[in-house]
């Protein structure tokens, strides 16, 4: 007996430390990430960092001003949701309340399978594929500009959006359709009136997922997207908030400003991503309060 | 006991291979410094400078660190000038350099010696019928001056230009030797030599700059003033978008026995081929 508790003892301290080890790392990067990123945003000046739409990091009289990041990464969100958003939520519905028991059992694979794909094979495929369809289509003199970077985005935020939406909209309870139905509704109309508003919460945080997901790729959106720190256009050549860390950081000089930017503009994209949780959470709050 | 026997081969013919190699370098090692046994080298050399060379140094370093395991070889990518004013200060044992020293800093009373050169090639879709520029049409072209390519006697297209990241060793070279730092009109900013003639090979518009060693069938290479670059047109100096590596010392200063043997390492013919593999063109 003494044993048994013993072992209890154990294995209740084992699982403390597991969940330790997740909130010691989120305190870690916050600490390192407000240490690393604060620095170079006082030096630079914080008008001047956040608001400044130049960023000549290697001139000879830099500039480290990171607006067109930042619009570049808000504008590529709202883009890929734009598009994600319809074909994400109807495609939850079509899974969870149209399709065919067999039709579903096919397409949910596949939408799980395309969460599942590196993000690197994603950019791969949209260098190859879709840059060169954007440049002929559209007429342009190159096809890496900020409308290529927001397809790859859709496809890339479409999982997140409808995994979390067809839970959401499964666990809408059956009394409310059945008596939406016995109203004399159709059916759609029952989805659209009925089931979706009553699911809305768990939509909403499908699409603030894919929010989350859209602002924090790199890897696909470096390879699309030309780089090239100009202010945001559907056809331009653009860097993300990203891709702004992760193309420069390779080579910035140790305890150089440009590399303390880089820090800060991580520091930036770390509260865009903590704005997005926390809206998350307030809208699964908001769900569970109901 | 088989086993055994075949492995004390191995282990001779290891060793004495690494004889071999260690007698390269001596040969080669003019200076007195060097003429205790070199296993006996210990103690670390200090290099820092250009980060185009860094690559270059990082390789070298590695074999002459496999070779010589007590000392220690690390490189500071500071720039160019960081790299010069080390040497002259002494906080580095060796300084380098990515472009020949100035009046005033040779009068510092530095030696600067010329270890390798880099040649950057510039390409274009293998669908352009523009086959050579001259130098002040290339600047042009990056700059944004001339936006198309009909300009300069090719098809009525616009100029798309592909380059590196700033930070880039290439992009500050090219930029540099072209005379267009940071006023460059870039339509794509790539992390790769790779990534770079992937671009140039998808868009027929498309123009970059690539390590001379990194070309291949992909792109076509432009002529510069009707001059193709190659190793050889690189070495003689005809080649124009090209720029020394440079290692500088302090004249009359004599360096640690572990700098010096890694000084007469870099100059050395078994340097050439691991510069070569870093991309530029050895000296020997």
């Amino acid at each position: 007996m003494k044993l048994k508790q013993r072992i209890e003892q154990i294995m209740n301290l084992v699982f403390f430390v597991c969940g330790m080890v997740s909130i010691a790392a989120v305190a870690l990067i916050t600490v390192y990430m407000v240490w690393a990123g604060l620095p170079a945003i006082l030096k630079i000046g914080p008008v001047d960092f956040l608001l400044g739409t130049v960023w000549k990091s290697t001139a000879s009289e830099p500039e480290f001003g990171i607006l067109p990041f930042i619009m570049t990464s808000v504008w590529g969100m709202f883009g890929a949701l734009l598009l994600g958003v319809p074909v994400g939520v109807f495609t939850a519905v079509f899974l969870s309340k149209l399709a065919p028991p067999k039709v579903a059992a096919a397409v949910r694979p596949a939408v799980e399978l395309l969460a599942g794909i590196p993000s690197v094979v994603y950019g791969l495929i949209g260098m190859i594929v879709l840059v060169p369809a954007v440049m002929d289509i559209f007429g342009l003199k190159s096809g890496s500009c900020l409308l290529s970077a927001i397809l790859v985005l859709t496809i890339m935020v479409l999982p997140n959006i409808i995994s979390v939406s067809e839970t959401a909209l499964r666990a809408v309870p059956k009394e409310y359709e059945e008596a939406s139905l016995g109203l004399g509704a159709t059916w759609i109309e029952t989805v659209f009136k009925v089931s979706i508003p009553a699911a809305k919460s768990g939509i909403v945080a499908g699409i603030v997922l894919g929010a989350g997901r859209a602002v924090g790729e790199a890897m696909a959106v470096m390879m699309v997207a030309g780089n090239v720190a100009n202010m945001p256009g559907l056809f331009k050549s653009v860097r993300f908030l990203t891709t702004a860390v992760a193309s420069e950081m390779s080579y910035a000089a140790d305890g150089s400003l440009q590399k303390q930017a880089l820090f800060s503009i991580g520091l930036v994209l770390f509260v865009f991503i903590m704005f997005i949780n926390w809206a998350l959470h307030a809208f699964l709050k908001r769900g569970e309060d109901r | 006991m088989k086993m055994k026997r075949f492995f004390a081969m191995a282990m001779a013919c290891v060793m004495a291979a690494g004889l071999v190699a260690c007698g390269g370098t001596e040969a080669n090692s003019t200076s007195g410094a060097a003429s205790g046994t070199t296993t006996s080298l210990k103690g670390g050399v200090a290099t820092g400078g250009s980060t185009s060379v860094e690559k270059v140094i990082g390789g070298l370093g590695e074999a002459f660190m496999e070779e010589y395991s007590g000392v220690d070889v690390t490189y500071d990518p500071t720039g160019s000038g960081a790299g010069i004013t080390g040497a002259a200060d002494g906080t580095l044992d060796i300084g380098l350099s990515s472009r020949a020293l100035k009046e005033e800093e040779l009068a510092k009373g530095l030696v600067s010696t010329t270890f390798a050169l880099d040649g950057i090639a510039v390409v274009v879709n293998s669908s352009n019928t523009v086959s050579d520029l001259s130098m002040e049409q290339v600047a042009k072209l990056a700059t944004g001056e001339i936006t198309n390519w009909s300009e300069v006697g090719g098809p009525d297209a616009p100029v798309v230009l592909v380059g590196r990241e700033a930070g880039s060793g290439t992009r500050d070279g090219f930029e540099s030797i072209v005379g267009v730092a940071d006023t460059c009109k870039y339509e794509q900013e790539l992390t790769s030599t790779g990534a770079v003639m992937a671009a140039v090979k998808a868009n027929p518009n498309a123009f970059g700059y690539i390590s001379l060693a990194s070309v291949d069938d992909s792109v076509k290479v432009v002529t510069i003033d009707g001059i193709a670059p190659s190793e050889e047109t690189v070495k003689d100096g005809s080649y124009k978008i090209q720029r020394p590596f440079v290692l500088v010392t302090k004249e009359g200063e004599e360096l640690s026995a572990q700098a010096k043997a890694f000084y007469d390492f870099a100059l050395s013919e078994a340097a050439a081929e691991l510069i070569k593999n870093a991309g530029a063109v050895p000296m020997v």
